[in-house]
């Protein structure tokens, strides 16, 4: 841990050198994901319900899902760019360094312009809190964080699958984009719209729903109080992931490519 | 001590023919190629040792450093470093060696050059009395004064390869290997890295494995060299035996690849 903040501050001293590009950055991240916002404004000046849901908590579902998303982008980011730090041969200085593999990594990139988009999704999650009538409990707070924890650990999990396919082929599938960038696009609404199929999908195989629907039920008052507790039954996704992680490290090691 | 007994290792390389048709071929069906990087390779050198590793380009140079870095697992064959098993016992193995590839840096790009070695510091786990004595040492010797505070992207190559040095021994490495350290570098470069590189040596006794091209590094550094081609070891002896009946050690090695026709 302690190495993980002294990875923390290198990227933040690197950053502060280049105070323009990294302001920039922020700003046009933060506008990009204004975009779905937009979309799901002018959405709602047609219907007023989706699928039983109404603006403000389409915007709670959106809001969440990007604060889940973007987190793990920032910190898994070593993940999400594995392709080049194979090609560079960071990945071998890595292995020749006396400390775990999946910790340097993950120090290896973190991504502080991801703030401006963080910033975006609490905004939103904060409007969506203001206008919706969400009655809250010490609990729904928490479960929230339960929600923000899974969420992350969720797509980290992806984040590693994608960068253990690069193991194989070097270069790494773009069709997995589907599932991370896909899925923030799609989770701005609860899951539950998309389809009984979709749902099932997103419960048993990438637990999107755990992270994202069930919660939002329980915190709109329309689920059990159990459901609260389901993100942290999304976080076992990550350990498929870390199995599939540990083959591609033996794959690399006997092929050294 | 480093012992290698029959260390085999090959690759599989995909191939097909140029040409859109077969590119479309090799979608469905792809032919490999067994190629083999290393052939029954076996050597050992002691404690303290300054070995010269050539060969030419493909020879199983960076393969062979790789498996002694454990970052690389052979098909068949035994390789102990120091009582280890590289690959086997990879975190206990590499707190004991330190790797400089001359062509990628290990300094952080945008931060000052001390930012970078305090995290290597972290990596290592170096105690902080070590850390300084070791700091001053090598900032004695490689005279980077100067330097620590600039940030990596502001240095030379020559600089950057002699703080690169110093950040791979900040933690007292037993073994040193370098991978070709002296490419791209000015004569006064040159010869301010393999100066270092004898002194570090004689005192203190570490073991170092030098890749290169260039044959004034060896002469400058080493007696001994082991010459690897096509995977297998074709010379274990003295620089000398290469020289011997030449003008220089280029010409020599020149013929002797061509004698070996590789």
């Amino acid at each position: 841990m302690k190495l993980y903040g002294k990875y923390f501050v290198m990227h933040l001293k690197s950053v502060m050198e280049y105070k323009t590009s990294f302001l920039l950055t922020c700003i046009s991240q933060f506008f990009v994901s204004f975009n779905i916002f937009l979309g799901i404004y002018f959405m709602f000046q047609r219907f007023s319900k989706v699928e039983g849901f109404t603006y403000p908590e389409v915007l709670l579902s959106f809001g969440i899902t990007l604060m889940e998303f973007t987190l793990a982008e920032a910190f898994a980011r070593g993940f999400d760019t594995f392709g080049s730090i194979i090609n560079h041969g960071e990945f071998d200085r890595i292995l020749a360094r006396p400390r775990g593999i999946i910790l340097q990594v993950l120090g290896s990139r973190i991504e502080f312009t991801r703030i401006g988009r963080l910033l975006q999704a609490i905004v939103v999650f904060a409007y969506g809190l203001a206008v919706s009538d969400v009655r809250w409990t010490p609990w729904k707070v928490f479960s929230i964080l339960l929600m923000l924890l899974g969420g992350t650990v969720v797509f980290s999990g992806l984040f590693l699958i994608y960068a253990s396919v690069c193991f194989f082929t070097i270069e790494g599938l773009e069709f997995m984009n589907i599932f991370t960038d896909g899925a923030r696009e799609y989770g701005k609404y609860p899951v539950s719209i998309y389809g009984k199929r979709v749902l099932q999908l997103c419960t048993f195989v990438v637990p999107y729903a755990l992270i994202q629907y069930y919660p939002l039920l329980y915190l709109l008052d329309r689920g059990k109080p159990s459901y609260s507790l389901l993100p942290l039954a999304a976080c076992l996704f990550i350990i498929p992931c870390l199995l599939l992680w540990r083959a591609g490290v033996r794959h690399y090691t006997s092929s050294g490519s | 001590m480093i012992t290698l007994t029959h260390v085999c290792k090959t690759y599989k390389v995909s191939k097909r023919d140029a040409g859109f048709s077969s590119a479309l071929k090799a979608l469905f069906h792809r032919e490999y190629e067994r190629i083999s990087a290393l052939d029954d390779v076996s050597f050992t050198i002691s404690d303290g040792e300054m070995v010269g590793y050539i060969g030419p380009n493909g020879a199983g140079k960076s393969s062979t450093i790789k498996i002694l870095s454990g970052i690389l697992v052979p098909d068949a064959g035994t390789c102990l470093v120091n009582g280890l098993i590289p690959w086997k016992n990879r975190i206990e193995h590499v707190k004991n060696i330190g790797v400089v590839f001359g062509q990628r840096t290990q300094l952080w790009w945008d931060v000052p050059i001390l930012d970078s070695f305090e995290l290597l510091k972290e990596i290592y786990q170096i105690s902080t009395p070590l850390y300084r004595q070791n700091l001053e040492q090598l900032t004695e010797m490689l005279d980077l004064s100067a330097l620590l505070k600039t940030p990596a992207r502001q240095l030379s190559l020559g600089q950057r390869m002699r703080c690169e040095l110093a950040g791979s021994l900040l933690h007292s490495p037993k073994i040193l290997f370098l991978d070709e350290p002296t490419i791209g570098l000015d004569a006064v470069s040159k010869l301010a890295v393999r100066d270092f590189i004898l002194k570090l040596n004689a005192e203190k006794k570490t073991t170092v494995i030098l890749t290169t091209h260039d044959m004034q590094d060896i002469e400058a550094l080493t007696s001994r060299i082991i010459l690897i081609g096509k995977g297998q070891i074709l010379l274990d002896g003295h620089i000398h035996q290469i020289k011997e009946g030449f003008d220089s050690t280029e010409e020599g090695l020149a013929s002797f690849y061509k004698s070996h026709h590789i």
